[in-house]
């Protein structure tokens, strides 16, 4: 079972709730993931309202909310946004989305680390959405982070694991919870992802821009499973020939 | 620091319109088979040689939009403060030369039109106004700002177009977000249309997106009022200066719109024409040369464009729109600036637009978020 801080996951696929055509679609295909952790952009979030209308259609025991600091653009704003999803949504976890870049949505290093530090001060469950960058990686462990969120494609992308090379650095040397988030594309991005040894994916706009959310977020529920059997029984080694004889070596026998 | 004035000089109109019509059959394809698009695609997208492409254009667009947008539809209305203007266009209601009482909302009045248009469930207001900066300048829209801010999360204005100071002082009390149309970048023409005020300095506006850049607005509205000019050569001048901007102010987002001349007492008839299946055509090609600018509609289109348009790529719509300063209650009688084509409410938009498979999104930003 997967463990961030301190609550265990059974599933390890995390989903998030934009793009959908309804809140009522968006409950069903989120239901159909099994996912347990479910990111929701403050932005989206009418606070002043009583009863959200996304929030409405989340309330379900097993789904834990993972509000997300989607629009800010700096530290301070980020921290600040944080104070208020815990305010509102009467949780500590945090998805920490800095990204100054409006077009691509690049994620920025610098203000990540610096408020992953001072929100984890703050008692905060921080998990970061970060490159692909195994050094910022051990930055942001040695200041308090629960997890850390590489990307494997730009966002909204549907590329798949583009950053492979570095998601393995990253995977082989973290101590904390690697969430693979962003640009996987289908079920196979994150059967892949899971095989390569990552503890989680995120994915939103494959399941909600589908033609059939809810039988994509099946297939992705099927895909996560599989790839983390495969990681667990052991990937056997790629071979391109039989290694019957050792012509270079054999002088030794 | 340069400004796109910089760019815009060594662009001749002529020459770009030319380069535009003569795109052949084979620049489109070669535009429709690529992933990353150029300015020269754009103009294949947009010339008159990609009309028969008009379908394969409109399902690129659809993906691309769905991919990036998902089935969502940003809802906003216009809340006209001040129908006051000191500029002669040629082409709206507001010109000085119209001689019709003028009205500027007050605090009071201000807020019984918040409360109308709360009430219709909006929570992004596009304030507007003319250009009268005796009465309507940036003290003015402070004042407003401070008064209306609790009541939405996000907040755009278009009004006239403002010095670098004035966007930074205002940039903390809840501005979000800036229009401003160029109205067209044939500079000849331009003089023509704007003979008096302020407003006829044809630089100053064109610089008004530098200024905006750099007071590190969080989004801004590019445009030209489609009909004034060969709206050909105009979107190619504003798809460049996107492509300046977005380099340029690289943390700021970026908006089109289409605005196509409406009638109104007294007004300019269009020297231009331009088609729904050429509007169509224009925004399929933003579509596919940009795949994250937001495209956004207005109730000048028809009930029928506007259904259709939904899921061709565009992002934000307005609904319900009145025109005019006090329009939704305080004076529905007060001089508007350009008639409406759809006149239905905001919950019959939602409902178009849920039938349509997408869902109308009233809020997508936080006041929290400076």
């Amino acid at each position: 079972m997967l463990k961030i801080a301190d609550k265990t996951f059974n599933s390890r696929l995390f989903t998030g709730t934009g793009k959908f055509s309804s809140a009522s679609e968006m409950e069903t295909a989120l239901l159909a993931s099994c996912s347990e952790l479910v990111t929701v952009a403050l932005k989206r979030v009418d606070m002043h309202k009583n009863e959200d209308n996304i929030l409405a259609h989340l309330n379900h025991s097993h789904i834990n909310l993972l509000p997300n600091t989607s629009g800010v653009r700096n530290a301070k704003e980020a921290i600040f946004a944080a104070q208020m999803a815990r305010e509102a949504l009467q949780t500590n976890w945090i998805k920490l989305e800095i990204h100054p870049d409006p077009k691509y949505l690049m994620p920025d290093p610098i203000e990540t680390l610096k408020a992953t530090e001072e929100l984890a001060k703050l008692g905060f469950i921080v998990l970061p959405y970060i490159h692909a960058d195994p050094v910022l990686c051990k930055r942001l462990e040695n200041v308090g982070t629960a997890a850390v969120m590489p990307l494997g494609s730009p966002i909204g992308s549907n590329k798949g694991l583009r950053t492979i090379d570095f998601l393995e650095i990253i995977i082989s040397q973290s101590t904390v919870p690697v969430i693979i988030d962003a640009g996987i594309g289908a079920p196979s991005d994150a059967a892949k992802a899971m095989e390569i040894g990552a503890d989680a994916v995120l994915v939103n706009t494959a399941i909600a821009a589908s033609g059939n959310p809810t039988k994509m977020a099946q297939a992705f529920k099927m895909a996560v499973e599989a790839g983390r059997m495969a990681y667990e029984a052991g990937l056997g080694k790629i071979g391109i020939h039989a290694v019957a004889s050792s012509p270079l070596t054999s002088f030794l026998d | 620091m340069g400004t796109f004035n910089e760019i815009f000089e060594k662009c001749d109109w002529n020459e770009t319109s030319n380069s535009i019509y003569s795109k052949t059959a084979s620049d489109v394809e070669q535009a429709l088979n690529t992933h990353k698009r150029t300015l020269e695609d754009f103009k294949a997208l947009i010339s008159p040689a990609a009309a028969p492409y008009l379908e394969q254009m409109a399902q690129i667009s659809q993906q691309l939009t769905l991919k990036r947008f998902g089935r969502i539809v940003q809802m906003y209305v216009p809340l006209y403060l001040s129908n006051e203007c000191n500029n002669i266009c040629t082409y709206c209601g507001f010109s000085y030369d119209n001689k019709v009482k003028r009205k500027t909302l007050s605090p009071i009045e201000i807020m019984q039109e918040v409360a109308a248009i709360k009430n219709m469930g909006f929570d992004h207001v596009l304030l507007v106004t003319g250009e009268a900066n005796q009465t309507v300048h940036t003290d003015y829209f402070k004042k407003v700002l401070e008064l209306i801010r609790p009541h939405f999360s996000q907040i755009s204005m278009e009004v006239q177009p403002l010095d670098l100071e004035d966007y930074e002082q205002l940039r903390p009390y809840g501005l979000n977000t800036v229009l401003v149309y160029q109205e067209t970048y044939h500079q000849e023409d331009y003089k023509k249309h704007h003979p008096k005020g302020k407003k006829s300095n044809f630089q100053y506006r064109l610089e008004t997106p530098d200024r905006l850049g750099q007071s590190g607005i969080h989004k801004m509205g590019l445009g030209v009022l489609i009909g004034l000019e060969d709206w050909r050569t105009d979107s190619f001048y504003t798809a460049l200066h996107l492509d300046y901007l977005e380099k340029t102010y690289w943390q700021s987002k970026y908006s089109i719109s289409f605005p196509r001349l409406r009638p109104f007492s007294g007004g300019l008839e269009p020297k231009v024409v331009m088609s729904d299946r050429e509007l169509v055509q224009l925004i399929c090609a933003y579509r596919l040369f940009n795949e994250e600018v937001e495209l956004s509609i207005s109730t000048r289109e028809s009930e029928v464009f506007r259904n259709n348009i939904v899921k061709l790529g565009i992002t934000s719509m307005s609904a319900a729109s009145k025109t005019n300063p006090g329009g939704y209650t305080v004076e529905p009688q007060s001089l508007e600036q350009f008639e409406i084509s759809d006149e239905r409410s905001a919950s019959e938009i939602a409902n178009m637009i849920s039938k349509q498979g997408y869902e109308a999104v009233w809020k997508d930003w936080d006041n929290i978020l400076v």
